[in-house]
């Protein structure tokens, strides 16, 4: 792959930022508004000798890129949110597994078939609470084309340190608009090889038994360990079982380990934060808005700066909680009715001071719609 | 090696009921791997969801147990991640051709080098009996207590219509028979598909009153017949075995790599061209 400086479209930055994180398998099925990235990765995967199909449907592509990541393999799928919605047993199969792949989701507006081609975020509780049962999962986003670039590494690298699908939730602006993105050198930015144990043939490989530091070393399918994998509960052998303690035991592992990393796992960026007695919260195409707005108001000396979260899962409490603390006001700009301005609310200690600045018809939000809450909780009116 | 050298012993009893023809099935398709001096390391055995999907967790080999319908499209990842594995994928009868049936058609339409083999026992047994698309027409089950309303697919002829390769049928009473198709099937370069008649004693054949497994099997033995044989001709009702379809076509993930040889030594020819084209 080629490093330097190139003007892409968004969904060509998740091509670029997976080959660059080492992406050797693309299963996926085509949608709008994600299917350029199928696109692209149906070129250049197999002129890398790498591996790319196009299956007969969303839930075979999921099904697919486990398969292939158990060969050892680092994998994506990307769709959209009625994809998504059909993906969601098979999530949960790589939650329960331990099955490093990245999973991209551009949003476009739902429910249903919704606005294939209208903007929207309302795909964020589906995101963490899609596929049934309790889990946790990692969810990144980003609001430009650099960062779009950026998080997809880190989605494989979190991915593969994790064992854990990583959702890549991304909105149809961002995918569509285009923006000059730096393309690293190789080694550059940090890319995560996958851990494979280091237990000798003939030694017993325990497939789920975790490591001291919390990892799980994997052997690759068609290797020299024979372990299995299933979805149901199953103990270090990854055998099924109905006893009591190794459910409770599995279930609090899958949870922990990346609900109790909540603070290592966040990824956000600050702007003009430090002195602001406003505090906006935004991500994805929303915080661009979001951030012309602050710029606006600082030049009219208003004292308000932006939290831009590209973690929006697991839930980064403590990072809220501290920054939302002492600020006269908090305003969550968001394009859906309110999914992370609950959580902001559930995080800070005076909710009450939480405000929602949104928009859900399938159109941008606009510094007008950020503008008109911000004056109505100054008590300036509408 | 014996058949116990295939198992994981320490998972053993199955959760087989007494009777049930799938144990034919596991040991039969153990018998043909070592026939065959296939390595264990070069085995993938990879199901989805039902009584005959409990199979993999027994077996010495590389093992997934996935869920319900959707074996193929994770074998399908397997097999083109590590091209060189041997990739068996069990599936039930409810498992291949209801909630799977789109991954099965398109797994045959694809010549990917998978062995699919279908234990058809006619019934839903995992979740109590109840019907199939493979139940005969008229027979009972928990959610068909007047009789089914609907014919059963002709697997066969369903896979051969979607493009499969090897396309055989057989039972659990013959086991001979069933050995050979299935060494065929694993050898076989391309999709193969084959259907094994196997007998539910507890749901199916209680709900339709065809008595034990023994019964069940004699029965396999009576309303079957050997494809291309004299009876097969005079006896048209008969369900026919054997097999009905081997021929060499492209193989999917052999072409892909192909194509992508293709391709590298084309760009080595060009160094200067960069990859990306017009993206770029």
């Amino acid at each position: 792959m080629k490093s330097g400086t190139i003007f892409i479209q968004g969904n060509e930055a998740i091509a670029q930022g997976a080959l660059y994180a080492g992406l050797q398998f693309f299963a996926g099925y085509p949608i709008t508004p994600s299917t350029e990235i199928a696109e692209i990765l149906s070129e250049k995967l197999p002129k890398l000798g790498r591996k790319f199909v196009q299956m007969e449907d969303e839930i075979s592509s999921m099904c697919a890129i486990i398969g292939a990541s158990l060969t050892g393999l680092k994998v994506m799928t990307a769709t959209s949110g009625p994809g998504f919605s059909l993906k969601q047993e098979a999530i949960g199969y790589a939650v329960m597994a331990e099955v490093p792949s990245v999973v991209v989701n551009v949003q476009r507006g739902g429910p249903s078939t919704g606005m294939p081609t209208g903007v929207a975020q309302g795909d964020v509780m589906q995101a963490r609470w899609g596929t049934h049962g309790d889990h946790s999962i990692i969810t990144l986003t980003a609001s430009n084309l650099q960062d779009v670039f950026l998080m997809t590494v880190e989605a494989f690298n979190l991915a593969e340190t994790y064992r854990t699908p990583v959702i890549l939730l991304f909105d149809e602006v961002v995918a569509h608009m285009r923006e000059k993105v730096e393309i690293p050198k190789p080694g550059e930015i940090n890319v995560v090889e996958r851990l494979r144990t280091s237990v000798p043939e003939g030694t017993n490989f325990h497939p789920y038994l975790t490591r001291e530091d919390g990892r799980l070393p994997m052997s690759d399918f068609g290797g020299v360990h024979r372990y299995n994998v299933t979805g149901l509960v199953h103990d270090m052998w990854g055998f099924p079982s109905n006893d009591p303690k190794v459910a409770y035991d599995l279930l609090h592992h899958l949870v922990d380990k990346l609900e109790n990393k909540a603070d290592l796992l966040a990824r956000y960026k600050e702007h003009y934060t430090e002195d602001a007695e406003i505090l906006l919260i935004s991500f994805g195409s929303a915080a661009r808005t979001a951030l012309h707005m602050v710029e606006q108001r600082r030049e009219r000396g208003l004292k308000v700066g932006l939290l831009e979260l590209q973690t929006l899962w697991p839930f980064p409490r403590q990072l809220i909680r501290s920054m939302c603390e002492g600020r006269s006001h908090v305003l969550v700009v968001e394009m859906n009715m309110g999914q992370v301005c609950q959580e902001v609310r559930k995080a800070v200690i005076r909710p009450e001071r939480v405000y929602l600045a949104n928009r859900f018809d399938g159109a941008s939000i606009s510094p007008a719609d950020i503008l008109n809450v911000l004056n109505m909780i100054r008590g300036k009116g509408v | 090696m014996a058949v116990k050298d295939y198992m994981r012993q320490r998972f053993l009893p199955h959760i087989w009921c007494a009777g049930c023809g799938h144990g034919i099935i596991m040991g039969n398709m153990i018998r043909a791997i070592d026939q065959l001096h296939m390595k264990k390391n070069d085995m993938v055995v990879v199901s989805g969801i039902g009584c005959s999907s409990r199979m993999p967790g027994y077996l010495d080999f590389h093992t997934m147990h996935t869920i319900h319908g959707r074996a193929l499209a994770f074998a399908m990842g397997i097999k083109m991640g590590q091209p060189e594995l041997n990739v068996i994928v069990p599936m039930g009868d409810g498992d291949a051709l209801a909630i799977g049936g789109n991954h099965l058609i398109h797994a045959a339409r694809r010549n990917v080098d998978l062995t699919a083999i279908i234990m058809n026992n006619s019934i839903y047994g995992m979740t109590g009996g109840q019907y199939s698309p493979l139940t005969p027409t008229g027979k009972k089950a928990t959610t068909a207590v007047y009789g089914t309303d609907s014919k059963p697919f002709d697997v066969a002829a369903l896979a051969q219509g979607a493009g499969a390769t090897f396309v055989a049928r057989t039972t659990t009473y013959h086991v001979q028979e069933m050995i050979d198709i299935i060494k065929k099937a694993i050898r076989h370069k391309g999709f193969s598909l084959v259907e094994i008649m196997s007998q539910c004693p507890t749901y199916y054949g209680r709900k339709n009153k065809l008595g034990g497994a023994v019964q069940i099997m004699e029965s396999f033995k009576e309303e079957t017949v050997k494809a291309g044989s004299k009876k097969a001709e005079t006896s048209p009702e008969l369900i026919k075995r054997g097999i009905f379809v081997q021929e060499d076509q492209p193989e999917y993930v052999e072409t892909y790599l192909t194509l992508t040889e293709a391709l590298q030594k084309a760009a080595k020819k060009q160094p200067g061209e960069p990859q990306g084209g017009h993206h770029e």
